[in-house]
């Protein structure tokens, strides 16, 4: 028996709808991206990708990710694993500080390290007396990256170990382990796919992040440019189908990162289903 | 082992979730904690496993204070009312947790760990399933597994929250059959929760009744049941009628008839609260003055004993009454039929303050 009661034609309606606006708003986007970074041919894509500027902010990028993803992995197990399971002081306050990113404007978030570290900035004249370089330099770049994807970690692990409770753990420990074996051998396995998951999304916003780096870096080509902060050069510059070509390394990113994120889903949900 | 508490006293906030609580719990007794939910019975528990601090009094292990013990050091087996096995790993696994994770020097080896493991599934009779994970078992697996753990490194003391309460009726009778069984066996000082008199009775060497944080009533079985401390015990172990009447020269007047109360003597006329159980009563069709007057709604003979539901003639309230199956064969007692009721015995009765 249909239980759908809606005529046939409202379901037709609502489905187009839901089509045109994703082909209008992502798939056409995307494939203008790589329409015209193909648009002078392969060699000269491959060309501004080995181009020594292009090389350069590609590296920038990793570095960064590198270093930013693994901190925030573990600040984000750490804070979670703190909220979820224990109950104590400030933990509201905690919550927020750690949401605070998502709800301030990353240009305000590179601001603030202008303003902390910068030439005219509370600890500049120190910094500079001690011939250590932040802003405008790659430890800027990475403070603001670390700032930005600070709650992706996090807030992806929450909700998950809240929904497991401390049961398991508290077995662990009548059974004799250490807190230690516990986190390693109890905690850590129940949420390694949400780990994943926030690595993954942490990952996509740190090298893909424009606005908070954009203020740090001083876009120094070849020294601090990082792949998003190339492109924006490349096409002020009118080298639109180069600036293309590197944003289409961008979105390749994100196709994986999309890829990738369903297929943890995906496992997430079975792991649930057999719970 | 055994387990002594002195004066201890927990709170959330404003709630007392343990007020007062003194207990001894001797070494080898299998012990129930009874009351209904928000009562304090499983915070009591986790403050003997460790898992709970509380805010004053004394907790003892054999007499030594184990204050300074943390639970991993108790020597406690702990097993949840949702068994909290570990997801992950597989039943074997699980089983062989608290064994692997003993310090290196007294680690058995892996093969004494296998026939460990191997034996706690041998006795908790699931050998099949070593190689299975959590999800693939059902509740009563899970259950028997989840003991199988806690008994792995050997505890002193186990102790069991709802042990049975999230499974279904018959796999909840064979398992308290075998709970039994296994702690005639093994002797360990065993605690267990629960909400459900039948299984304390059942079971029990001795129940702990709790409510309000506050221990009720500490007994046998049969102490607790027959010569209950207060209206709450009594109304929580099995069904019970209660009346309100006025005591006058040994008889019980509810309404208009006057009912002999048998081994119950009054010198000054009271008002009173009369609590019966439903096997205390005598129903006869032949009219006697000194009964009240009833009609039965509804009989069910399904069962080892027959319940007769009545309703009284002159207040309307409703009485439980059991009889067994040869007095229902006897009496023939049918739906919409008149009734005579008095009382065989009392459990408890209560005085209350005259009115003013």
């Amino acid at each position: 028996m249909n239980s759908r009661t809606e005529p046939c034609f409202v379901k037709y309606l609502l489905i187009s709808v839901a089509l045109i606006f994703f082909g209008l708003f992502i798939v056409l986007p995307l494939a203008c991206v790589f329409h015209n970074a193909f648009a002078k041919g392969w060699v000269f894509y491959l060309k501004t990708l080995q181009d020594p500027d292009a090389l350069a902010a590609m590296r920038m990028t990793l570095i960064v990710a590198l270093v930013a993803v693994p901190l925030n992995l573990i600040f984000g197990v750490a804070a979670s694993w703190a909220i979820a399971k224990f109950d104590f002081k400030g933990k509201g306050l905690l919550l927020s500080f750690i949401d605070l990113p998502l709800s301030v404007s990353p240009v305000i978030a590179g601001f603030i390290f202008v303003l902390l570290f910068g030439a005219q900035g509370y600890l500049g004249p120190w910094l500079i007396t001690h011939n250590i370089r932040i802003i405008f330099a790659m430890p800027g770049i990475i403070l603001a990256t670390i700032f930005v994807t600070f709650p992706m970690v996090a807030r992806e692990l929450i909700p998950i170990m809240k929904s497991q409770g401390n049961e398991e753990e508290e077995a662990a420990i009548t059974l004799g382990a250490s807190g230690w074996k516990t986190f390693w051998l109890v905690s850590v396995p129940n949420i390694r796919w949400g780990i994943l998951y926030g690595i993954i999304l942490c990952n996509a916003r740190a090298m893909g992040e424009f606005g908070a780096v954009s203020v740090v870096s001083g876009h120094i080509r070849g020294l601090t440019n990082t792949l998003p902060l190339h492109v924006e050069i490349l096409y002020n510059e009118y080298q639109s189908a180069a600036a293309f070509a590197a944003a289409s390394v961008l979105a390749l990113l994100a196709i994986i990162t999309l890829i990738a994120k369903s297929a943890i889903e995906a496992t997430i949900r079975q792991g649930q289903r057999q719970n | 082992m055994s387990i002594e508490l002195k004066h201890v006293y927990k709170k959330f906030g404003n709630f007392k979730a343990l007020d007062d609580v003194s207990l001894k719990i001797e070494d080898g007794e299998l012990l129930a904690l009874l009351g209904p939910s928000g009562s304090g019975k499983t915070t009591l528990l986790r403050v003997v496993a460790g898992l709970d601090s509380f805010d004053e009094g004394q907790v003892l292990f054999s007499g030594r204070d184990a204050q300074d013990q943390k639970a991993r050091e108790r020597g406690v087996g702990f097993v949840f009312q949702h068994y909290a096995l570990f997801r992950h790993m597989t039943v074997f696994d699980n089983i062989a947790f608290g064994l692997n994770v003993q310090p290196g020097k007294i680690r058995p080896s892996r093969q004494e760990i296998r026939a460990k493991v191997m034996e706690l599934l041998n006795l908790v009779q699931l050998e099949w399933l070593a190689e299975r994970y959590p999800w693939q078992l059902s509740g009563g697996q899970r259950q028997r597994i989840a003991l199988a753990r806690a008994l792995a490194v050997r505890p002193k003391v186990l102790l069991l929250d709802e042990p049975f309460g999230s499974l279904d009726a018959q796999v909840r009778k064979e398992l308290r059959a075998w709970l039994r069984r296994f702690h005639d066996e093994f002797h360990i000082t065993t605690i267990f929760v629960t909400h459900d008199q039948e299984e304390a009775l059942e079971v029990a060497d001795r129940i702990v009744v709790m409510n309000k944080g506050m221990l009720v009533q500490v007994g046998t079985p049969e102490d607790v049941f027959h010569n209950p401390v207060n209206s709450f015990v009594l109304s929580f172990l099995g069904n019970v009628n209660f009346f309100h009447c006025r005591l006058e020269q040994g008889k019980a007047m509810i309404g208009d008839t006057a009912l002999e109360v048998p081994g119950l003597s009054v010198d000054q006329p009271q008002t009173a609260k009369l609590y019966v159980r439903p096997n205390q009563f005598k129903i006869s069709r032949v009219f006697t003055k000194a009964a009240l007057k009833a009609i039965v709604e509804y009989v069910n003979p399904a069962g080892t004993i027959v319940k007769v539901n009545l309703k009284t003639i002159d207040s309307g309230e409703r009485i439980l009454v059991e009889i067994t199956q040869e007095e229902f064969k006897q009496s023939k007692i049918r739906k919409h039929e008149k009734v005579y009721v008095s009382l065989k015995d009392v459990s408890y009765s209560e005085y209350v303050q005259d009115d003013p």
